[in-house]
């Protein structure tokens, strides 16, 4: 049951990015020229989506646990520190750079264009350098 | 990194597939009782995040990314046409690009989805302060390269 409702939310999850324009570089570069060609749309997204999630996890966490599963899983650090900090900063270069973030790096996947076959496999790598990164010991200290 | 290309301001269009993605972000939640974050769920794929080794978390993450891999196809399949998309061509920009995002990520625990939607949805002030900081870099970035280079 699990890997078919996994399934089903990652299908509405790429729809959703697809029909708001952020799965679109192009939408979301144009989204990010402030001082150029503005697009504010993917304001809307992040409207339409946040304002959904914060409505609809208060319906959720109602339950005492998820339907599959033993307990909601949030994550327990509330430290602004230098990692979240510097890779926030180090993704924000990446995305103004290629108009993707992960989400629609994977749609993008099946669109077969150029430029995905570079990012997608180059994001992974980043991701395993970034993980390996995090227990480097300028990163390690604990935040404030 | 190319050509610029307009696009139109679609807001209805922008809210109603925001509304989708945070629908996604609360199955995932009601569900499995996880953050619908791509970052944290591309790492949950490779192994590398703590308590991501079961095979049922597993599960449930390699489909959802099958999901959202197979999103064109069924957007195709409902329309009759592929997606509209331009993604630059510069693809040594494209290869930096997808590693930065990568390294920041991951350094970052998180992205647009697990940060911005899960994190606002939350009201987590963590998660506020990256977004803030992705955004203004991304701004930065976007406009030096568009009207400072």
């Amino acid at each position: 049951m699990r890997p078919l409702l996994g399934f089903i939310a990652g299908l509405t999850f790429g729809i959703g990015l697809i029909i708001s324009g952020m799965a679109d570089p192009a939408k979301v570069l144009n989204f990010l020229d402030i001082f150029g060609v503005w697009d504010p749309s993917l304001a809307f997204v992040m409207g339409g989506a946040s304002v959904t999630a914060f409505v609809g996890y208060r319906l959720v966490w109602r339950q005492n646990a998820p339907t599959i599963g033993h307990a909601f899983d949030l994550p327990e650090s509330n430290a602004i520190d230098a990692p979240l900090l510097t890779g926030a900063a180090i993704f924000g270069i990446g995305w103004g750079l290629g108009g993707f973030c992960p989400g629609p790096a994977w749609t993008a996947l099946a669109l077969g264009s150029a430029g995905i076959f570079l990012f997608l496999p180059a994001m992974l790598i980043g991701i395993v350098l970034g993980g390996a990164a995090k227990s480097l010991s300028i990163f390690t200290a604990k935040g404030t | 990194m190319g050509p610029v290309v307009t696009t139109e301001f679609t807001p209805w269009l922008s809210l109603f597939g925001g509304a989708l993605i945070g629908l996604s972000a609360v199955m995932v939640m009601g569900l499995f009782g996880k953050i619908a974050g791509i970052t944290g769920i591309t790492k949950g794929l490779t192994g590398l995040l703590p308590g991501a080794d079961g095979p049922d978390d597993r599960g449930w993450r390699l489909t959802f990314l099958l999901g959202l891999i197979a999103a064109p196809l069924a957007v195709m399949l409902a329309t009759g046409s592929f997606p509209q998309q331009t993604v630059p061509d510069d693809l040594t920009g494209m290869a930096i690009a997808g590693l930065l995002v990568g390294v920041g990520t991951a350094l970052g625990s998180g992205c647009t989805s697990g940060h911005g939607v899960c994190g606002l949805a939350r009201l987590s002030p963590r998660s506020l302060s990256a977004v803030v900081v992705f955004v203004a870099a991304a701004v930065l970035t976007t406009t030096l390269i568009r009207h400072a280079i």
